[in-house]
Parts: C-alpha cells; sequence; structure tokens
C-alpha cells in the first residue's frame, strides 16, 4: 500500500517529519517497507542568478555565465539553449551529486575556459523528463533551497511517497484514510473527517439494480446512480500525480476517480458506460459456463455459483472483482452508471481465487471493506465526477440492505495488563479504542464497521497493545517451571540422532541436509515414486516425490561433486524418508555412502577402493554409539537396489532390521550417474530397542588375575559357509571361558579345491577360578571342534 | 699383577668388536682366565700372603669386568649411532590420508539453540512433515478462505480419486506441532520444535524446504513481557553477546494475538554482521501470545491458560551467527561448503563451554 504525505495530510492533521510518521507506522504494525522522498536527494540544491552571459570564445553552442550564487559569483558553462542573462536557476556547485546523470560534478575546463558546476534541467534532478533546456525559475532568491522553492510551487515534486505492508488482518489500512486513523490514535496528528453531504439526484435512474434471492449473502448490498452528459478525458493534474506518485497509471478521469477512492477511502468503486449497458442489472449466481472479457482484456469463464452482475444482454462484471471490458468507460463516454457495492470477503476470496485473477478491488473486498461507507462512498464519487467532468446525477438506486455487523467484546482492563504485561492504565485503554473508532458502553467495546477482524477480546488486546507501543515492552524473566537444576530435555530416540551424527563426523563423513522431494525415477529406484508419496503442486520435477530413502539424496549428491571433480566422498544424512503421504507415514533414517577411494593417492600406498567392510566398520561404530546390542545377526536378502552378494542386514530377528550395509547394485550406481565404487549403509535408529535398565550404573567388572590363553584353528568348510556361523559355534563351545572368537585369515580354492575355503579363527580363553591345565585347553578344544564341524559340516583342517 | 692389568685394559681398550671382547672376557675372567687361575693359586699361599693377593686380585677382576661393560656399551652405542646414521626420513611427507567428517550448520545451531531453551526448561517436540490442514490451518485460526493460506504457498499432496478428504500439506511451518504438543501433554507447557517446513518458493532467499523452530510457553500468568525477556535472553546467548538490543513491533498472525514481529539491532559494514551495534534493524523472528481459539484447538481452556508463541528460521539464525551468504547452498551438498562451514564432531555446543570455538 503505497501513499505520499500531502495525500495523507488531507486526512490528518499533522506537523510530524516523514521520519516520524514512517517509525511510528512501523511501530503501529504496519510496516514501512520503503520511502521515497525527493526532498532527500535535491536538498543540497540551490537557487542562483545568471547575472551576464556570453558565447563561449571557442564553441558557438555554449555560453560562459556569470551566476550569483549563495556561495559567491560563479562561472559556468553552459550549452542550454535558454541560458541567458536575468533568469534564476538551479545550481550545482562542484562536488555535487547529480541523480538524473549519477555523476558527482567537478570543477573543468571546457575548450580551454573553467567552468564551476552547472545549471540543472528537470531530467538532470529526476523531476520529469523535461531536457530541452535547464530549469527556470519565475520566482525565488538567490540562495534559496530548491526543495523549498518546490514545496512552495510544486509540492507533488517533492511529496514524498511512503510504502507499507499490509497484513491480511488490516483492511482499513488499504485506504488512507484507516492509516490516517492509526496515526490519530498514537497521538501524532488529528483524524479529519469532513462533513459528509450526500448528492441529492435530479432525476430517477433509468438503470435499475435487484440482487437475486440466493446471491444476498454474497452481496448483501449494491447501490449505484447514473451521472449523464459527462466530459470523460484526462484526469487533472493533482489527481494524475498523485496516482503516478503511488505507482498507478492515469487513464482517464472517471476511473482515476474510482481508484482514487480506492485507496483513500478502500472503497473500490466500478463505472460503467451506460451507453453500453442493456436493460437494468442484475446481481445474481452464474450458472456455468458464462464467458466474460474483463477489463484486462482476458476471456474469464464463470463456474456455477460464482457472482456475476448481468444486463439484459448477459454477464457483464465478474462481481467484486473485475468489470467487463464490453461496458467499460472510454474517454467518448457521456453516461455513466457508478456502482458501490458490498460484498461478501469469503465469496470474493474464493472466486478471485478460482478466476485468478488479481485486482484491486478483489485485495480490498476479500479481505473485507467498511460495509457502512458503501452508500457514502457513492455520493463523495458522485461529486468528484460531477465536479470534474460535469453532467447530472440521477437518484440513487439501491438493492439490499447494509448488513448487520454489530458487535461489542469486554474490554476487561486487567486482562490486557496480564497478557501484555505492560502497565497500561484503564483510561488510556480506553482512550486508544475510542480513537480507534470503538464505541464503549461501560465496559463492552462495539466494534467499527471498518474493522471485520476483531473478533473477540483479544482483538482488544492487540489494538491497546499496538497503539501502546510494543517497542515500549520491558522484558520480564520468565520463571522456571521448577525450582533447581533443569532436567534434560531431549528423548533417547533425539539423543541417538545426534549421537549418529557425531559418530558419523568422526568417522570422516561430511552430512548434508537434502531436500526431502525427489524425482520421480529416482525415487522409483529405491521403492518410492508413487501417487500417494506424490505432490500435488510440486515446484519442479525434480522435485515431485516425497523420498522413500535417503540413499537416492545423497547419491545425487554424490554424482554433484563428482561433476565438481571430487571423486572420493563420504556423506551423510539424517532425516525422515516417506513410506506413504498421510501424517506419521515417515521413519527417520541415518545413512552414509562412501564413494570412490579411502582416500587420495599418497605416498605410502594407503588408499584403496571402498569397500563393503568399510561401510560394515562404520555402521557398527554407529550402531554401538546409538547403543544397539553387540550380539546381532546378519542376514541377507534386502532389497534391490543393494548388490545381491554383497550386502548384510543387521538384525534381531529376522523381521527386526537395525540396519543394512554393503555394495549397491551396479545398476542403480549407473543410473545414478556415479562413477567408481559406492558402498552405503543405512540405519533405522528407531528400530533400536531402548536400553532396559535404568540409571547410569554399570554391571560388576569381572576382572581376573589368572592367566588368559589363546588357540587358533583353521576350518574347511564350503565356500558359502559364513564365518559367523563359525563364529557362534566356536563361542557356544563354553559360553563361561571362552570370551572372544575372532577370525583372522581366509583362504579361498587353491590347494582346498574348488567351492572350498579355510577360515582360522583364534579362540581366547579365560579362566576365572585356577589356571588352565593343557587337559582342560584340550578338552575345550575338543568341543570348539564339534561344534564348529557340527554347525558348518566342515572338518578341522590337518 | 700390574702386568695382567695393563694387558688386559689395552686389550679391552683396543677391542673392535664384541666377539673381541668377549674373546678377552674369557681369556681374563673366563672360568679358566688367568685371573681365575692366579685366584687358584691363592690356597698356596700363607695367610699373610693370601691377606695381600686376595684383596688384589678381586679389584682386578673388578676393573676388568668394569672396563668389558664400559668398552661393551660403547661399542653398543658407536653400532646405533652408525645405524640411526642411515635411518633419514623425509618428514615432510604427508600422512596417510584420513578424512575430516563434518556437521551440517543446521544441525550445529539445531543442538545450539537446544542447550539455550533446555536452559529455560524447555523440551523438544516433533511433528510429522506430512500434515493435515486441519493442523496446519485451521487449528492455527486459519480458516480456508483466509488470505494467509494464499499467502503462504502451500505445497500440497497428491489425493487419489474418490478421496475427499482436503488434501494434506507439506506443513508450512512448525506451528502444528504446537496443537499437536498441547493435546498430548495439556498445561502447563514449554516446548521448542525444530524441523524442515516448506514453501513453494524458490529465489536467492527463498528454498522449497527450510528450517524452523517453534516455541511454546503456556501457563496460568505468562505475559507478552516474559516472550520479551526469553527472546532476548536466548538472542544473547546464541550470538554470544554481552548485550543485545530488540525492537517489538506490532504485526499480525492469524494464531497470535497480539502479535509481533522482532527486529534486532545491528550493523553490517563490509558484508560482515555485527549484533547488538549499530543502527540497523534486522527482522528474526515472528511472535506474539497464543490465540485463544488455537488454545481451545489444543483441547486446553483459554480462560486458564495463556502463553506466548514464537518461529524463527533456523537456516537464517545460521546464516547469521556464522556469515553463510546464500540460503539455497544450505541444500546443495558442495564438498567445498559442507568443509568451510561445516563443524567438528567435538564441537558440541554447551553452555558451560560455550556455544562456539
Amino acid at each position: 500500500m503505497k501513499f505520499t504525505l500531502s495525500w495523507l495530510k488531507d486526512h490528518l492533521d499533522t506537523d510530524a517529519s516523514v521520519d516520524e510518521i514512517a517509525e511510528t507506522l512501523t511501530d503501529l504494525g504496519l510496516e514501512v517497507e520503503e520511502i521515497s522522498n525527493p526532498a532527500d536527494r535535491l536538498k543540497d540544491f540551490t537557487l542562483g542568478y545568471v547575472k551576464h552571459a556570453e558565447k563561449h570564445p571557442d564553441a558557438d553552442k555554449l555560453r560562459v555565465c556569470q551566476v550569483v550564487t549563495d556561495e559567491g559569483e560563479m562561472q559556468i558553462i553552459c550549452g542550454a539553449p535558454n541560458a541567458r542573462e536575468g533568469i534564476t536557476v538551479v545550481v550545482c556547485k562542484p562536488g555535487m551529486y547529480i541523480p538524473g546523470l549519477d555523476i558527482t560534478i567537478g570543477v573543468g575546463k571546457i575548450r580551454g575556459v573553467e567552468s564551476f558546476g552547472m545549471m540543472a534541467s528537470e531530467r538532470e534532478l529526476e523531476l520529469s523528463d523535461e531536457h530541452d533546456g535547464i530549469i527556470e525559475l519565475a520566482s525565488g532568491e538567490v540562495g534559496d533551497r530548491f526543495v523549498d522553492w518546490l514545496a512552495a510551487n510544486q509540492p507533488a515534486k517533492v511529496d514524498p511517497m511512503i510504502e507499507i505492508a499490509i497484513t491480511p488482518n488490516r483492511p482499513d489500512a488499504l485506504g488512507i484514510h484507516g492509516i490516517a486513523r492509526d496515526l490519530a490514535a498514537r497521538g501524532l496528528g488529528t483524524l479529519k473527517t469532513p462533513e459528509f453531504a450526500p448528492i441529492a439526484g435530479d432525476f430517477p435512474c433509468p438503470i435499475k439494480v435487484t440482487i437475486d434471492e440466493d446471491t444476498v449473502d454474497g452481496c448483501p448490498l449494491f447501490s449505484g446512480r447514473l451521472i449523464k452528459g459527462v466530459k470523460n478525458g484526462p484526469s487533472p493534474q493533482w489527481l494524475q500525480d498523485r496516482l503516478t506518485a503511488i505507482g498507478l497509471r492515469p487513464i482517464s478521469a472517471l476511473v482515476d476517480i474510482t481508484n482514487f477512492f480506492t485507496y483513500d477511502q478502500n472503497r473500490p468503486l466500478h463505472v460503467f458506460d451506460a451507453a453500453k449497458v442493456s436493460g437494468d442489472l442484475r446481481v445474481h449466481r452464474a450458472a456455468g459456463g458464462e464467458v466474460l472479457k474483463a477489463l484486462d482484456e482476458k476471456e474469464y469463464t464463470f463456474s456455477a455459483g460464482q457472482m456475476v452482475i448481468s444486463d439484459d444482454n448477459g454477464a457483464e462484471s465478474i462481481a467484486g472483482i473485475m468489470g467487463g471490458e464490453g461496458t467499460g468507460c472510454t474517454d467518448e463516454t457521456v453516461d455513466v452508471f457508478l456502482e458501490s457495492a458490498f460484498w461478501d470477503h469469503v465469496q470474493i476470496a474464493l472466486a478471485g481465487r478460482a478466476l485468478k485473477i488479481n485486482s484491486d478491488a478483489r485485495y480490498r473486498f476479500e479481505r473485507g471493506v467498511d460495509p457502512e461507507f458503501t452508500i457514502q462512498g457513492l455520493h463523495l464519487a458522485t461529486q468528484m465526477i460531477l465536479e470534474l467532468c460535469g453532467g447530472e446525477a440521477s437518484e440513487v438506486v439501491i438493492a439490499g440492505d447494509v448488513p448487520d455487523h454489530s458487535r461489542a467484546y469486554k474490554l476487561d482492563a486487567e486482562r490486557v495488563q496480564s497478557l501484555v504485561g505492560m502497565d497500561i492504565p484503564e483510561s488510556d485503554q480506553r482512550q486508544t479504542l475510542t480513537r480507534l473508532g470503538f464505541r464503549l458502553e461501560g465496559n463492552m467495546a462495539h466494534v467499527p464497521s471498518w474493522r471485520p477482524d476483531v473478533q473477540g477480546e483479544a482483538d482488544l488486546v492487540e489494538e491497546v497493545a499496538r497503539i501502546a507501543s510494543l517497542t515500549k515492552l520491558q522484558g520480564k524473566p520468565l520463571p522456571r517451571m521448577t525450582d533447581g537444576i533443569p532436567k534434560a530435555v531431549m528423548t533417547p530416540q533425539q539423543r541417538r540422532q545426534q549421537m549418529a551424527r557425531r559418530t558419523a563426523a568422526s568417522l570422516g563423513y561430511n552430512e548434508v541436509v537434502s531436500y526431502t522431494f525427489i524425482d520421480q525415477a529416482s525415487a522409483a529406484l529405491f521403492g518410492g515414486g508413487d501417487d500417494a508419496t506424490m505432490l500435488a503442486n510440486p515446484i519442479s520435477s525434480e522435485m515431485s516425490h516425497m523420498r522413500p530413502a535417503l540413499l537416492p539424496g545423497l547419491l545425487q549428491a554424490a554424482a554433484r561433486n563428482q561433476a565438481r571433480g571430487f571423486m572420493d566422498l563420504a556423506l551423510f544424512e539424517v532425516g525422515p524418508a516417506f513410506h506413504g503421504g498421510e501424517p506419521g507415514e515417515q521413519h527417520n533414517l541415518i545413512t552414509g555412502i562412501l564413494v570412490g577411494n579411502t582416500g587420495p593417492k599418497d605416498v605410502h600406498g594407503a588408499a584403496r577402493g571402498v569397500d563393503t567392510f568399510d561401510a560394515k566398520a562404520d555402521i557398527e561404530a554407529i550402531l554401538a554409539a546409538i547403543g544397539a546390542p553387540a550380539k546381532v545377526q546378519i542376514l541377507r536378502g534386502a532389497q534391490d537396489w543393494w548388490h545381491p552378494g554383497r550386502h548384510g542386514k543387521i538384525c534381531l530377528g529376522p523381521k527386526k532390521v537395525l540396519g543394512i550395509f554393503g555394495e549397491l547394485h551396479p545398476k542403480v550406481i549407473n543410473a545414478m550417474g556415479i562413477k567408481g565404487p559406492v558402498v552405503a549403509f543405512t540405519i533405522w535408529p528407531d528400530e533400536v530397542p531402548l536400553p532396559r535398565k535404568s540409571g547410569a550404573t554399570r554391571a560388576a567388572l569381572g576382572q581376573s588375575d589368572l592367566q588368559a590363553v589363546e588357540r587358533d584353528f583353521a576350518f574347511v568348510v564350503d565356500a558359502e559357509v559364513e564365518a559367523l556361523t563359525l563364529v557362534n559355534a566356536a563361542s557356544g563351545a563354553d559360553k563361561a571361558l571362552i570370551t572372544d572368537v575372532r577370525i583372522f585369515d581366509e583362504f579361498i580354492g587353491g590347494s582346498l579345491g574348488e567351492g572350498k575355503k579355510s577360515l582360522a579363527l583364534t579362540v581366547r580363553l579365560q579362566p576365572s577360578d585356577k589356571t588352565l591345565k593343557e587337559k582342560d585347553i584340550e578338552a575345550v578344544s575338543e568341543k570348539i571342534i564339534a561344534k564348529v564341524t557340527k554347525a558348518t559340516g566342515g572338518t578341522l583342517r590337518g | 699383577m700390574d702386568d695382567l692389568k695393563a694387558k688386559y685394559l689395552g686389550q679391552i681398550a683396543d677391542a673392535a668388536d664384541e666377539n673381541a671382547l668377549e674373546t678377552i672376557r674369557v681369556a681374563a675372567v673366563g672360568k679358566k682366565g688367568e685371573v681365575a687361575l692366579k685366584m687358584r693359586e691363592l690356597g698356596k699361599m700363607t695367610p699373610e700372603e693370601r691377606q695381600v693377593a686376595g684383596p688384589a686380585l678381586n679389584a682386578l677382576k673388578d676393573e676388568i669386568n668394569s672396563a668389558l661393560a664400559a668398552k661393551k656399551a660403547g661399542l653398543a652405542d658407536a653400532a646405533l649411532d652408525e645405524r640411526l646414521r642411515t635411518e633419514w626420513l623425509d618428514v615432510t611427507l604427508p600422512t596417510r590420508p584420513s578424512r575430516q567428517g563434518s556437521l551440517h550448520p543446521i544441525s550445529q545451531a539445531q543442538e545450539e539453540l537446544t542447550a539455550i531453551f533446555a536452559e529455560l526448561g524447555f523440551s523438544v517436540a516433533e511433528g510429522p512433515r506430512i500434515d493435515t490442514d486441519w493442523y496446519n490451518f485451521d487449528a492455527l485460526n486459519i480458516p480456508g478462505h483466509h488470505p494467509a493460506r494464499a499467502e503462504m504457498d502451500t505445497f500440497y499432496m497428491h489425493r487419489a480419486e474418490g478421496d475427499d478428504r482436503p488434501p494434506h500439506v507439506l506443513r508450512t511451518h512448525t506451528s502444528p506441532v504446537q496443537i499437536r504438543s498441547m493435546e498430548k501433554m495439556g498445561a502447563p507447557l514449554r516446548i521448542i520444535c525444530p524441523g524442515g517446513v516448506y514453501r513453494a518458493d524458490y529465489d536467492q532467499t527463498h528454498t522449497p524446504m527450510f528450517h524452523q523452530v517453534e516455541g511454546l510457553a503456556l501457563d496460568k500468568n505468562i505475559s507478552m513481557a516474559n516472550l520479551k525477556w526469553v527472546l532476548e535472553e536466548f538472542v544473547k546467548s546464541f550470538f554470544e553477546v554481552d548485550d543485545v538490543e530488540l525492537r517489538f513491533r506490532a504485526s499480525h498472525f492469524p494464531f497470535t494475538e497480539p502479535s509481533a514481529e522482532v527486529d534486532i539491532r545491528c550493523s553490517w559494514d563490509n558484508g560482515q554482521l555485527k549484533i547488538g551495534e549499530g543502527d540497523d534493524w534486522m527482522e528474526i523472528l515472528g511472535s506474539g501470545m497464543v490465540h485463544p481459539k488455537v488454545i481451545a484447538a489444543g483441547g486446553i481452556d483459554p480462560d486458564i491458560y495463556q502463553g506466548f508463541a514464537f518461529g524463527i528460521g533456523i537456516d537464517r539464525l545460521a546464516m547469521l551467527k556464522y556469515g553463510i551468504p546464500d540460503l539455497r547452498a544450505f541444500f546443495d551438498s558442495d564438498l567445498r561448503w559442507l568443509r568451510h562451514y561445516g563443524f567438528q564432531c567435538l564441537d558440541v555446543p554447551t553452555l558451560h563451554g560455550g556455544l562456539s570455538r
């Protein structure tokens, strides 16, 4: 919402400066977004008098002028045709910035003659496009500030423009009168409310208006009148200046007048060219399918139920939103029908949204205009039309009535203080509301017709608080809910995510945060991409589906980084993935990927391609960090984006999957456009059981002083037999004695023959009551061999 | 006896290596060495002679042994020195490469603000990213026709044909978690709700997903003055400055009343932001007293309980605190950016140790 200072002063009697007004508006909740004050850029320019001018000795078109200024006489070379003796001019002295040229003028020599500054044209001072000559003033004394001269003689040229942001609850501030009311309530001046005198009609209105019964809820009041014999054409300069200053294009007097009241009073109006209206006007609901070419020259098709204004020829106006081109006013318009109506804000909002029209009228009606002002606005506009365009006004025709908007809420002065935490005396609270137009009866505040947003006691609090100024609010400590040291506030799951992040980072992974929506093809590669997880209005096809996993986002990130020349990557993300489109159909994941080599080429030859055991090491470290049990199963058969033979599911039972690690399927790596080996892991942190015990106490440490013994065994087994089977079997041989079983060698094929391998393991025996003797060790060894051969079908390697 | 001494000490001094030394030892003090042989002769001596010769022989034996030990150590040192002379490394060579991991600034900022609000007794609540339009809008006093709904640039989820429910939304703010938390936990209540939110907007300063933290405090006598104090304390603590000036500006949000936007005093100098000084104001958050309708929507009696709520952009806080210029880069996963703006695994923000290094 834009307005100028002079326009505001039509409604507000004030001596406040532009800066003061702007600061106050922002504080009141009418946030100033821009102030454009021409006086700021012109403030240094002063008037001068050309005492003498003669032709430049070396140039026919240049003149050497002696100019009297407030800093003495100066010689200025000037090329303007009107530069001559005896005129009053605007002087730009050396060192001054010329806005229209975007330069700082200096002392120069023009064809051998010195020149001190310049005399400005209107264009050079950004006052207009006029550049045929320098500014010549009919009055003014040497040394006067040019801005003062403009303020006295051409005030529109130095009229500051202020633009404010309007929150949806303040339709009243969409009229300059409403803005003035807020400022006056704060005490920044006095609101001007001129006497209202209705303009009587000279003859009955030939165009009648009706509202269909089923439309009264959307259009409670429709009024209008004919003004015949007007002369349309350009509006007067003052009106054009005002509209131009707030960014509107002057069109014709009749249209400009409606725009004037839209901004002046938040009262949208419409003018029909009466000659083009056939018969009477009827407000009704569209049957659906009617087509209208609107004033924006686009065709709109009504849906059933939308409100429309029709004459005998059919639809002529999109009710409350935009008029039709067919009945629009032109410079030739002689008889005009002026409309002022009140529309229901919800119905206008829905129709405007459906038809996709953004007009000043829609913007205002959907926020809510003042219903009581409907008829008054009609009279004020009539008066201006008669003044500017002449003509003769008919009587007013009215259909419907001003809807009942009366309501009152209790002003609870103590509650205001308790909510705001500011000491605002009751008398101040009452004064504020009164100045804003509320009518107080006892402690009941009756809401003014222009404040549709005020719907309860809380709104009264807001009004009192903002006029009192929240800037003045002093902070008061919030007491603790409980005495003493605050308790921990994070849930175990939140702690887990934090631990997982920091562990992954300690393992050399860089954390990324990627968009939770991805393209359909990538989602489909990982089991997603169905309609349930599809956005109805994605911002692009790259962001059309909620991600089914974190892997696709990480792989895309890897591909982007590879394109930038970073081939070796370790990335991870912690965040939600989506298995459906209902609230709650999301699950947290911790996913990491390793791409390329473990590091760059190096003198120690340490770098190598990443492999499954890198991913396994990292998933084990993170699972340990978030409290997963050490004893798990490792199963196969994960989804088909994993390499079928090179992955493992870390499980507690076949259905309880804590995580998956391994190589990704070559096809998937290829589809995601990544070079080099890719291994990955994913953890479902919420699947990891919470520890059963409470408290921080550890189990007692069982340390034995007796000598531990290690024995090595090698078994020949089928190549498909898994090492973990051996480890579990060996561990089970004597649970009390065996504290660790570790695989330390694997040998495949060779002398063992096709399909066979040898696995070597070290078993650590820790006695707790007596030192082991050789025969004890023999006995355990035999048990181990028996258990392992039974579990694997293998043999002890001789 | 002096001859013996001179002979062997001379031989020891001249010995070239440990083998030569061993030969000398055997010859001199070995079981059948010259000194041992002399010892045997003691038995044939008179007691008087023995009293003189015995200690002298023992002394000789000790002296030779010491000389042997000293020479042995000297030879070992010389050998070690010789070996070390050949053991030279170019220590300017690089080490075996190890990856340097990092945390994303959003994670770091989220932990920082969690630490601060925990101190004030706020716990951390979470909610779904896909939510119903009731939780995202209606419960927050934003009815269907409300202009704020259109202004939010909402992402809607697809609705299968025949499913006539209003489409679910990607939550446009973390405020729905307010409602869910009130329903679950009742009052009094103090929570923060950090998390990702969505708006259909993409330009230099907007991304379709970003992060917010919602704050909610409900009790019987919480006022807007408490809100201001909490925010002042938060900002001072988060930006690690001694003093800060906040400006509350009246504004409007459907879910709070009165509502205020909050600006922070700051200065911009050569593109560097300084919090707490200067003549500029920068908007950092929206806040207000929770609207009675919202409290009621959460199943709590607004005639008994009142309180405040606020919403802050986490990404924006991180940008301001750490001087990160472009929001879009947060979600680009550019390794150079992650390394430059990321945090080390052990940079755990705490109030006692300081939030940042």
